[in-house]
């Protein structure tokens, strides 16, 4: 899973039926420093996050599908969950 | 997934059998990323702005059918809403 901030919200009106209803996060990905780093990536809500906050992504089909309740559906992203803290060593 | 656009069309005359009549589109990840082929389940067009998934994923936007896709067209993008 990565650390992401949500920088956008994509309006989609032809889409695949299981992302209907659903968010759709513009979600770039950051680095420890919280800075961005790496390309933005498109993933499902499933948290009710919005622009500006701080989220959990995973990025692996099978937890993606589950955490917004479609399996078996094209959806390889997902937000899971919002980050409130990160305590470093 | 990842936004791209649309910005070709491939035409492959001998193909997988589960290939026929999909629409092999090449799009280019957004904003200056690398050119995938991807198979179009929206109904995409030229230039168009669309989003894909990719991976395993990729073949369930054909329900019940064993697609050999790694990159689909699932949705095509009217807009996109960033922060002020």
């Amino acid at each position: 899973m990565i650390i992401a901030r949500v920088v956008g919200t994509v309006i989609a009106t032809q889409k695949q039926e299981a992302h209907e209803g659903k968010k759709i996060l513009l979600l770039q990905p950051l680095n420890l420093e919280g800075q961005p780093a790496g390309d933005v990536v498109v993933g499902l809500d499933a948290v009710d996050a919005g622009i500006g906050d701080r989220v959990l992504v995973v990025q692996e089909g099978f937890s993606a599908m589950t955490s917004v309740g479609h399996t078996e559906s094209p959806i390889d992203a997902a937000v899971i969950g919002f980050v409130d803290q990160v305590e470093l060593e | 997934m990842y936004l791209g656009k649309v910005i070709g069309r491939v035409v492959c005359s001998i193909k997988d059998e589960a290939l026929e009549s999909k629409t092999l589109l090449l799009v280019k990840r957004l904003p200056d990323g690398p050119c995938v082929v991807a198979i179009d389940a929206v109904g995409a067009g030229a230039s168009e702005t669309v989003y894909v998934c990719r991976g395993r994923e990729a073949a369930f936007a054909f329900a019940g059918k064993e697609v050999p896709t790694e990159a689909t067209i699932v949705g095509i993008v009217d807009e996109v809403q960033k922060a002020q």
